[in-house]
């Protein structure tokens, strides 16, 4: 089930025979698999986006498990493919270890800052785009209760949850936010059960909005919230289309974008160093399409778009969970 | 003995392996692949580089460990199905070894690494040997069970006590003079050019490992009474050997040996910490001691055969759209053949040397 792909499109002839040397470039998906729905899905979206405008090849692997890392990074970039991306904070030591070993080669790791002249680390606002969906299930909610259910127990999904109920909290300063995480592991990504068991039990203390961050555990969470008639919020893809009329929006992380431009940007053109992707440059935002609009009122798009544009010019600052390892509003 | 000791060993073996590629052939056809370019990329993957010799041989170093481990129980009579867990355990005892000093130099460490990781092995080992051994209990069961345990034990401690400074759940890096002389180094002193991969010093360890464990179990008093009490235990005890003391020896050797994996594993690639360090190759030891019919040189063998699976596996699965799923396939139909179905061979070889051996032997005189 975890193919290497490749796209032979009618231009690649011509774009290969144009730079001989030029070297495709590779996508490594992350354990949770290519159709998560979530967060792999959206990398995969990407590069497939480039495929269909470009017309060229890229080299594509999935990890099967933790310890494949370092052969399936060293096989990417001994078979010639550059630049490399690899997706999730988990893959951090193993690059720092990997990209001093192929100076020539470009890589590229979202979620992550790692420290090398040869990686750009893509990192996104996703406080930011947290705080949009917190305002808009505040808004949303009956209740007075809202909820999240985080993957694994780690800074970045701290920040997503912090995020979140900052924004709820500014447009209902009254709202109660009840916070679970589905493990400890990296096993939480990927454990739709679970993730539907926490819901439920949400469910039960009052919350009719949920808000997952949990790569592929989301999808239990977004299934429970529909059995349970409450609205639900997805994560990094758009996420709208799974239950409409049950999902109130997605948070749009736009890894698609990230590893589009990379592609885009082949080897000559890549660019070392911290990649920022907030709402200013389109790296976050929120899902609007036909399977959500008529849950999300105009009220509620003024008060979000309202929202952003404070946040772009600094009126409101969102805090970071990651700068300080706290969050002030719980 | 009706096959003379070649046929036994290596052609037997042979055939084994051949009817399972061949099964393994035919699924591949099924899934709608061309068989002679999966097992062309699967050959081309695991031996036709040093990139994949090197691969082949670093897993290769992790299954001769854990199949020596069984090979030996299985001397007694025992058999443990624990490797896993006691290689996990051995790979945090190498783990403590390599961050507990900010040591200098590799030679310096590997000593104390390599006693790291048998100790925390043989005490893994030690619970369920006392248990079969004072309270029957059997090791079957106890060993399995305590694979688990140490699971449990290793995700514990790396989200406590070893979490580096970050999200992962992994220990921090090990300081740089842990670092195991890489096949990449040694090579380029020789003026060969051989490409990265995890084959480390490790390798050479386990060559060492093999021979002391054939010099035990065949040129030691106590290799003459592991094999005595397997054959027969009534008749150990008869003559005063005793089985305690034979299960517990056995077992802290076996599980000493599934404990070294780790110097490879952790201290020879990853140099930190992971939740799964083993990675499965403690049921391959099984596989392997089966298919090298418990004697280091067939475990020696059959682990680099393995290796060779496992690196080329990976290769079919990054070149072709057969999911890796499919190598286990091809693992378990060479087990099958080799180990549950050897007999349905050995019967027709047999008829086949018999009907030759009737025969006057070509070259003999004629009378």
């Amino acid at each position: 089930m975890t193919p290497m792909h490749k796209f032979l499109g009618a231009t690649a002839a011509l774009a290969l025979s144009a730079g001989a040397a030029l070297a495709d470039p590779g996508l490594i998906i992350d354990l949770g698999g290519k159709f998560d729905k979530s967060f792999n899905e959206s990398a995969y979206t990407g590069a497939q986006k480039w495929v269909e405008d470009t017309g060229g090849e890229y080299v594509e692997t999935e990890l099967q498990s933790e310890a494949q890392r370092e052969q399936t990074m060293r096989r990417m970039a001994e078979r010639g493919a550059n630049p490399i991306v690899v997706l999730g904070f988990a893959n951090a030591s193993t690059l720092e270890k990997i990209a001093p070993d192929y100076p020539d080669v470009s890589f590229a790791i979202v979620d992550m800052v790692v420290d090398q002249p040869n990686v750009q680390s893509i990192v996104f606002a996703e406080h930011e785009g947290s705080f949009l969906v917190g305002v808009m299930a505040a808004m949303a909610s009956k209740s007075g209760t809202v909820s999240f259910v985080g993957g694994m127990d780690v800074p970045l999904i701290r920040k997503f949850a912090c995020g979140y109920v900052q924004g709820a909290k500014s447009a209902n300063p009254e709202i109660t936010v009840i916070q679970n995480m589905t493990g400890t592991t990296p096993s939480a990504w990927n454990d739709p059960v679970k993730g539907a068991e926490l819901t439920k039990a949400q469910v039960s203390q009052g919350s009719d909005v949920v808000y997952a961050a949990a790569g592929g555990t989301g999808v239990g969470v977004l299934q429970a919230a529909k059995d349970e008639g409450i609205l639900s919020i997805g994560v990094d893809s758009n996420q709208n289309y799974l239950h409409p009329g049950s999902v109130l929006t997605s948070m749009l992380k736009r890894v698609d974008n990230a590893v589009y431009a990379v592609f885009e940007g082949g080897a000559e053109g890549f660019k070392p160093g911290i990649n920022a992707l907030g709402l200013a440059n389109d790296g976050v935002g929120y899902a609007m399409d036909d399977n959500n609009k008529d849950l999300v009122s105009e009220e509620m798009v003024k008060a979000v778009e309202d929202a952003k544009a404070k946040i772009m010019s600094g009126e409101i600052t969102v805090h970071d969970y990651t700068s300080d390892d706290s969050c002030p509003a719980s | 003995m009706i096959l003379p000791k070649w046929a036994d060993v290596v052609l037997i073996p042979l055939i084994n392996l051949f009817l399972a590629l061949f099964v393994s052939g035919l699924v591949v056809l099924l899934i709608g692949e061309d068989p002679v370019n999966a097992m062309k990329i699967m050959v081309k993957g695991a031996v036709g580089s040093t990139y994949g010799w090197g691969y082949t041989l670093f897993y290769a170093t992790n299954f001769i460990f854990t199949g020596l481990a069984v090979a030996v129980a299985f001397h007694a009579r025992l058999f443990n199905i624990g490797g896993e867990g006691q290689a996990q355990l051995g790979a945090l005892g190498v783990a403590l070894v390599c961050l507990a000093l900010p040591w200098p130099h590799w030679t310096l460490v590997l000593p104390f690494s390599i006693l790291g990781g048998a100790l925390f092995g043989a005490a893994w080992a030690a619970i369920p040997a006392y248990l079969q051994a004072r309270r029957g209990s059997h090791i079957v069961i106890t060993t399995i069970m305590f694979n688990y345990i140490a699971y449990a034990l290793l995700v514990y401690l790396l989200l406590g006590a070893l979490k580096a400074p970050g999200m992962a759940p992994e220990s921090p890096r090990f300081p740089a003079g842990t670092f195991l002389p890489n096949a990449r180094d040694v090579f380029d002193m020789l003026g060969i050019n051989f490409a990265r991969s995890p084959l480390n010093v490790s390798f050479v360890l386990a060559l060492i490992a093999c021979f002391l464990i054939w010099l035990m179990l065949w040129r030691t008093r106590l290799g003459y009474e592991i094999r005595a009490y397997g054959q027969s235990e009534p008749a150990a005890i008869y003559a005063g050997i005793s089985p305690f003391r034979i299960t517990m020896i056995v077992m802290l050797i076996s599980g000493a040996l599934a404990g070294l994996m780790g110097v490879n594993a952790v201290q020879g690639e990853a140099q930190r910490l992971l939740q799964d360090n083993v990675l499965g190759a403690g049921f391959v030891g099984i596989a392997v001691a089966l298919m090298g019919r418990s004697h280091p040189v067939g475990v020696l063998i059959a682990a680099v055969l393995f290796g060779a699976l496992y690196q080329g596996g990976a290769e079919l699965e990054f070149e072709t759209n057969v999911p890796r799923e499919m190598v286990l396939v091809i693992q378990a139909l060479v087990i099958l053949f080799t180990g549950a179905l050897d007999n349905m061979v050995r019967g027709p070889v047999e008829g086949a040397f018999l009907r030759l051996g009737r025969r006057p032997a070509p070259g003999a005189a004629a009378e």
